[in-house]
């Protein structure tokens, strides 16, 4: 399985899926109304490393986080 | 070195701290930034939340890009509550010459403001809410979304 994480102002709890990859996450989570602003502005981490392709592969264990718009400081 | 803290910075002895631990090291400038939360739309103060394991690898990587030019990058940041006129945020440059300490504490908070994990809510009536409008996407965001 693998957790997927919201950080910051995305008010959802983790979520632990079946999935392959991210292109799997997306269209799960296109289906959730109130995430539909969240997923055009949010990053996406890989075990806590930034990702930039939804191909990349997901194995059991793995944790993906959403990172919404910043503002530190 | 990277600091966190629950709620307001202590400016003074963080500032003091970073100086006498540095004060041998032979830098010839010492450049801090400080920042303070101020009156503005009638919020009483701000809170943070901060994601630490991608903040960590992101000042790592700012640690070897000031460790190339000589430099030393510190910076500690509040968790949680900071009330008007307190401070949430600092950052410095310690390097032998002034230009790459000034340069580089220039780099470091624009990149901050535009990357680092954390999420700034106003604290407004009793409420704490997501600053959005004053937010940045981080580069590459919108992976999930739908395609147009």
């Amino acid at each position: 399985m693998v957790r997927v994480e919201f950080l910051g102002p995305i008010r959802k709890n983790p979520m632990e899926l079946d999935i392959a990859n991210l292109s799997e996450l997306a269209a799960i989570l296109q289906e959730d109304e109130e995430m539909n602003e969240w997923l055009k502005n949010s990053a996406v981490a890989v075990n806590d490393t930034l990702v930039s392709s939804l191909e990349a592969p997901l194995k059991d264990g793995d944790k993906v986080s959403l990172l919404p718009p910043v503002c530190g400081g | 070195m990277l600091s966190l803290y629950d709620g307001a910075l202590n400016v003074p002895k963080i500032l003091k701290d970073w100086y006498e631990e540095e004060a041998s090291g032979n830098y010839g400038a010492y450049v801090p930034f400080v920042g303070t939360v101020r009156s503005e739309d009638g919020i009483d103060g701000l809170s943070f939340d901060i994601y630490e394991p991608i903040l960590s690898s992101w000042f790592e990587a700012w640690r070897k890009k000031a460790k190339a030019k000589g430099a030393i990058v510190k910076m500690a940041h509040s968790r949680g509550d900071v009330l008007l006129r307190e401070s949430s945020y600092i950052a410095c440059v310690f390097s032998p010459k002034r230009r790459v300490a000034l340069e580089l504490i220039d780099e470091f908070v624009e990149d901050f403001k535009a990357s680092a994990p954390i999420w700034k809510y106003d604290l407004k009536d009793g409420q704490r809410v997501y600053a959005l409008e004053r937010s940045t996407a981080i580069k590459g965001s919108g992976l999930l979304g739908a395609k147009e």
